[in-house]
């Protein structure tokens, strides 16, 4: 005891007039570990503690303070007690103590046992005797904290000091400019507001020392120690501000005066913080300023140069007006909502009537912004401006009027989610349903094409909202919506006719298999224009999204690829193309529709396969080439096959696999319609090519089927198609059914089947690559391609082994480029198989991950290349590169960067090409690294913005343009000699390089020159 | 623009945009030299904004497509614009944002001639002389705070 005893004096003695401050850590732990208790510190302390010297004593409390920091959470009650008083106490002695007992309290209060009534006497004592504002930014930070730590753990008592709590407060805070303890007093004042304390008669004060900072202009120091940010700053503030209705009449006068600033951010902050007060003030609160709130508002968005005024303008309007909303009518007072209306209405309903006029559009958004606030709102706003608009409509005879007329209608039509009328209201529109049908109709036969396109979408808002559209209405409507299918040629027109006709089958499939499927299945099948047949093809496509309207638009479809098949009416290649991407969006509606995929699997899969097989045989056997047999066909037939596999439940899929395996492998062809096929078909060994090409609808419904389904025979599968790769000559053949081996492989489970059918895949490989002389060598290849892909993507071990085989090759004298472009099948996503739609096995960051790990060899084997074979590893690592997400580029591009600068002086097209493209979105934001090598970055970009070929000159300009937006010190020294080069470009003989050219060069001369950036 | 002050025209007509240049194949053909036309002119010049508006010349109708006349040979360019209203005393600004850009955006063998249209605004001839003079023109951009409002009227917020 006696020895902790002088220990403890020593660590004292060394402490206070030793000033070594580590012995204050070596305290405390030694009262954690019970070595001595606080009594006997504060005894041990006893000397210092009563010194004549403030000094001595500031440190004797700083000792004291610093071990209660540590272990205020083993005192007793009895000892805070006495704690407490003594630190009370000493907020009365010298200045310099004052941190040190700030601290100490603040860590008393943090102790559970705070004996009760003792932090209202803290508080007492700091408020009476500290002066807040004259301490150091940490010591203000300490008063701050203790406040949020006693309303934490004390709300009951402090509550109990009445409004005292609010004007200590609002004393203290008085003056406070540092922005870490002002985010510490806005918390402090938001919980005084949120959590009902008394406010008393200080509810001006505590309000007079919270909006003298608004709005909010702080720009954090460069380096930003402390991270706070002014949004940070400013979303605090307003929570205060806005917390409670009382600050209204003082707040929204203030909001009115800073709305005349001249600054645009205090501008935004104050409609901003407007339309927060709409949540929280009632009519009460806002009427006496509503007049003068409007005229301000009403200024910003009519005069305004800057989207985010706008916008704040809008959303502040909307708050008011669905506050106003809110509020409960007395019966002896008129209606505000409608008082503050008709003041928005006098004031922007006769723009309305002056289509030509700039203030047009600024008065339709205030109208909508008030309209959209409230149901109630949207009727009054409506009743007026409805009948308005309409009778402009009928006077005005300009297409142009007629068309702003009209959008500004539209704005009208669609409601808001808060405008929407509740279940079983009416719509505000139902009293002016006729005149806007005929408004409608009317301007679907104009010969205008904007307003033609609005009248669509005005059309497609109304068929949307329920009873706005009469069953004669629907009917009529699709009268004019498949007239202008047919007859009008401007493609926006037909796209917006396209897309309305699509929402409104949705909703009245009826209508359109009545009236405009015939129509249509005549116009296609006739011998019509190309042009209009394809529109009538998509128009198919975009109406089918309901089961009963697909059953019957699919036939005609499929009745346009019999024909031609069988020559009975002639389509060209391209048509069946589009057929069969309409037929492949209508598939899509599967994922959502189980019937549609099952329609699919029994209806639509069955005659395709029919019909693909068909014309394999009859151009095999007769010469006859149908337009089925052709590759382009065939492509487009694959994706159709494949979403509607993809979409496939798990019955129906295990039956599509059984009976598509069995139809390739044994040619079992029971499950075909018009069953006239030879008995021994066998595709995947025939020498002739068109029956293999099939292959490619085997892959299409093998390799999209859902992972947990079998595919039966699947090892004999396999089998036949390495042979049917090794054997063909044939580059759709091999590479389709390289991609349906692959398919396959990367869903099969993992296992000793698995391995054994790998191993034999890659002997075979290995033997036809080593072979110089081979034939086969590019089918191994792209084999070996696919493969590599397949367990790359699944993360296989083995796929190591056979990315570093394609690495091999690229410094293989035939195979070299291929092997380099095809880095960009491997790390791109490929449209028709091994994505995640037709449920592949793709692990995420599989990208990154093959990147980090093989970034080196490729480096590497760039070194050791030699000079004429260095141009495909400069492809292949441009194509890696390219494919990475952005966050991964810019981390690795410093690495790259001399790669890459060698990419840009090699003198393969491809490679500059694809590198520039591959850099300008990564110059968009540029990553540090890149500063140190601008100058050579700039010579060789500038060299190629004289390019011969075109492609390339125009991404060196774009790379050039995306470098003015580094810091402006930074680009500056290149000013003058980028100007000089884009001058050059200027006199380009291609236009569109000029323009590039033109963009850059404006935006360089804006570099360092006044009112640029 | 502050809340106090008042816009000369606080209400002006507006026009309709034209749409983007449609692109044909031989643009994109290598071997095929597009001169320099009417519409390329029009093109550089429409998406000025104007200083007081957040609207570009072509919405005011201050530039028009026929109102531009180009030869590639010849490599001459004149362009004449429209002031909103005939007082309008920004036509020197707008005239001189016109000028700046198509010096910046041409190149240098055209000779480039911007003047009012005609008959559209009180001193005509006054403006016009303005922006003929190359050294008057010269002295207005060393003049950092007209510089500023020129830049300003081409900067475009793309990309």
């Amino acid at each position: 005891m006696a020895a902790d005893n002088s220990l403890l004096l020593g660590l004292v003695e060394e402490f206070v007039s030793g000033q070594v401050d580590s012995k204050a850590t070596e305290t405390a732990s030694g009262v954690k570990t019970g070595q001595f208790t606080v009594l006997q510190l504060v005894e041990a302390l006893g000397l210092s503690l009563t010194s004549s010297q403030p000094h001595t004593r500031a440190r004797g409390v700083q000792l004291l303070s610093q071990v209660l920091q540590e272990c205020y959470s083993c005192l007793s009650e009895k000892e805070v007690e006495v704690l407490i008083a003594f630190y009370e106490n000493r907020l009365k002695d010298h200045y310099v103590i004052t941190p040190h007992v700030l601290q100490g309290l603040k860590a008393l209060t943090k102790c559970s046992v705070l004996p009760p009534g003792s932090a209202v006497s803290i508080l007492r004592s700091i408020f009476q005797d500290v002066h807040v504002q004259s301490l150091m930014v940490a010591e203000r930070s300490c008063v701050y904290n203790i406040l949020i730590g006693l309303m934490e753990s004390r709300e009951e008592e402090l509550k109990g000091l009445g409004a005292d709590f609010t004007f200590g407060f609002v004393q203290s805070v008085d003056g406070e400019r540092d922005p870490r303890n002002l985010l510490l007093a806005f918390q402090v004042a938001r919980n005084i507001i949120h959590r009902g304390y008394d406010l008393g008669k200080f509810v001006e004060e505590l309000f007079e020392v919270t909006s003298c900072y608004f709005p909010i202009d702080f720009s954090p120091p460069p380096n930003d120690p402390h991270g706070i940010t002014q949004e940070d700053l400013i979303l605090s503030l307003r929570n205060v501000l806005t917390g409670t209705s009382r600050f209204a009449e003082f707040l929204l006068p203030l909001i009115i005066e800073k709305l005349d600033s001249d600054v645009q951010s205090a501008k935004v902050d104050s409609l901003q913080t407007l339309a927060a007060c709409g949540l929280t003030y009632s009519h009460k609160e806002l009427a006496e300023f509503l007049p003068g709130l409007w005229s301000s508002i009403r200024r910003e968005v009519f005069q305004t140069a800057s989207e985010r005024v706008e916008s704040a303008g809008l959303s502040a309007l909307g708050a008011l007006t669905s506050s106003l909303s809110r509020s409960v009518l007395s019966s002896d007072s008129e209606d505000s909502l409608q008082v503050f209306l008709n003041l928005v209405l006098k004031d922007c309903q006769h723009h309305l009537c002056e289509p030509d006029l700039k203030l047009v559009w600024p008065s339709t958004k205030l109208l909508q912004a008030a309209a959209g606030a409230s149901y109630r709102a949207s009727l009054i706003v409506s009743a007026a401006v409805i009948p308005a608009l309409l009778e402009q409509y009928n006077n005005r005879t300009q297409c142009a009027q007629r068309r702003t007329l009209l959008e500004v209608l539209q704005g009208f039509v669609q409601p808001t989610p808060f405008s929407r009328p509740a279940d079983g209201v009416e719509s505000v529109l139902v009293a002016f349903q006729q005149s806007l049908c005929g408004v409608v109709f009317s301007a679907l036969v104009e010969s205008s094409a904007g307003l033609q396109v609005t009248a669509t979408r005005v059309l497609t808002a109304l068929g949307q909202q329920p009873c706005l559209l009469a069953q004669a209405d629907v009917e009529k409507a699709v009268d004019h919506l498949s007239r202008l299918i047919l007859e009008e040629e401007d493609t926006q027109v037909s796209l917006a006719v396209v897309e309305c006709s699509g929402a409104l089958a949705h909703l009245h499939p009826k209508a359109f298999i009545s009236r405009m499927i015939p129509r249509l299945k005549e116009e296609i099948l006739s011998e019509s224009n190309s042009a209009v047949r394809l529109r009538c093809v998509t128009a198919v496509a975009s109406v089918s999204s309901q089961l009963s309207v697909v059953q019957e638009s699919t036939p005609v479809l499929l009745q346009v690829l019999a024909s031609a098949h069988t020559g009975s009416c002639s389509f060209s290649v391209e048509e069946v193309s589009a057929v069969c991407i309409s037929l492949q969006r209508i598939a899509a509606h599967a994922r959502d529709t189980e019937e549609i995929g099952r329609f699919f699997h029994s209806n639509i899969i069955p005659r395709l396969l029919g019909l693909a097989l068909q014309a394999a045989l009859q151009s095999r056997d007769s010469g006859h080439s149908s337009p089925l047999t052709d590759e382009a066909v065939l492509s487009a037939l694959v994706p159709v096959i494949s979403t509607a596999c993809a979409a496939l439940q798990s019955e129906s899929a295990s039956r599509m696999a059984a009976q598509v395996v069995s139809l390739f492998l044994d040619g079992d062809v029971s499950f075909l319609p018009e069953n006239a096929f030879p008995s021994q078909i066998q595709l995947l060994q025939s020498q002739a090519e068109s029956p293999s090409q099939l292959v490619c609808l085997l892959m299409a419904c093998v390799c999209s089927l859902p992972r947990s389904v079998d595919i039966p025979e699947i090892d004999r599968l396999l089998v036949q198609l390495e042979d049917l790769i090794c054997s063909c000559s044939h580059l759709f053949c091999y590479t389709f059914a390289a991609k349906c081996f692959a398919g396959l492989v990367n869903k099969r489970l993992a296992g000793e089947a698995l391995d054994a059918v790998l191993e034999r895949v890659l002997k075979r490989i290995s033997v036809e690559l080593e072979n110089g002389s081979s034939s086969q060598r590019t089918q191994a290849f792209t084999l070996l391609l696919w493969v590599a892909k397949a367990l790359l993507l699944r993360y296989h071990p083995l796929s190591t082994a056979l990315t570093d085989k394609l690495f091999a090759l690229l410094s293989d004298p035939e195979l070299g480029s291929q092997a380099a472009d095809g880095f960009c099948v491997l790390m791109s996503d490929s449209p028709d198989v091994l994505n995640r739609s037709c449920h592949a096995d793709v692990r995420i960051m599989y990208r990154q991950r093959f990147f980090a790990e093989n970034s080196s060899k490729l480096v590497e084997g760039f070194n050791s290349a030699e000079q004429e074979k260095k141009s495909c590893y400069l492809k292949a690592l441009s194509h890696i590169v390219n494919n990475l997400p952005r966050e991964v580029q810019l981390t690795e591009l410093p690495a790259l960067l001399p790669l890459l600068l060698e990419a840009l002086s090699c003198p393969d097209r491809e490679v500059q090409f694809s590198t520039l493209s591959c850099m300008q979105p990564v110059l968009l934001e540029p990553p540090e690294a890149l500063r140190n090598q601008l100058e050579a970055l700039f010579s060789r970009m500038l060299a190629l913005t004289t390019s011969s070929d075109m492609k390339v000159r125009i991404a060196s300009i774009r790379c050039v343009h995306a470098l003015s937006r580094l810091p402006e010190h930074v680009v500056l020294p290149f000013r003058a000699r980028v100007l000089k080069a884009l001058a050059v470009c200027l006199d380009d003989r291609k236009r569109l390089v000029r323009n590039e050219a033109v963009a850059a060069r404006g935006q360089w001369f804006l570099i360092g020159s006044p009112g640029g950036r | 623009m502050s809340g106090g002050t008042r816009l000369e025209n606080a209400n002006p007509l507006i026009f309709q945009r034209s749409g983007e240049r449609l692109l044909t194949a031989t643009d994109e053909d290598e071997d095929v030299a597009d001169p320099i036309d009417d519409r390329e002119i029009f093109d550089l010049i429409r998406s000025i904004n104007d200083p007081e508006h957040p609207l570009s010349l072509e919405e005011l109708n201050v530039v028009e497509q026929m109102r531009v006349n180009v030869s590639d040979e010849e490599s001459t360019v004149s362009v004449e614009f429209t002031p909103t209203i005939p007082h309008c005393s920004m036509a020197t600004l707008i005239g001189l944002s016109i000028k700046v850009k198509l010096l910046r955006s041409l190149p240098d063998r055209f000779k480039i001639d911007v003047h009012i249209t005609p008959g559209t605004h009180a001193s005509e001839d006054a403006v016009n002389k303005q922006l003929a003079d190359k050294e008057r023109v010269a002295a207005a951009l060393e003049n950092s705070q007209l510089l500023e409002v020129v830049n300003q009227c081409l900067y475009t917020r793309s990309m």
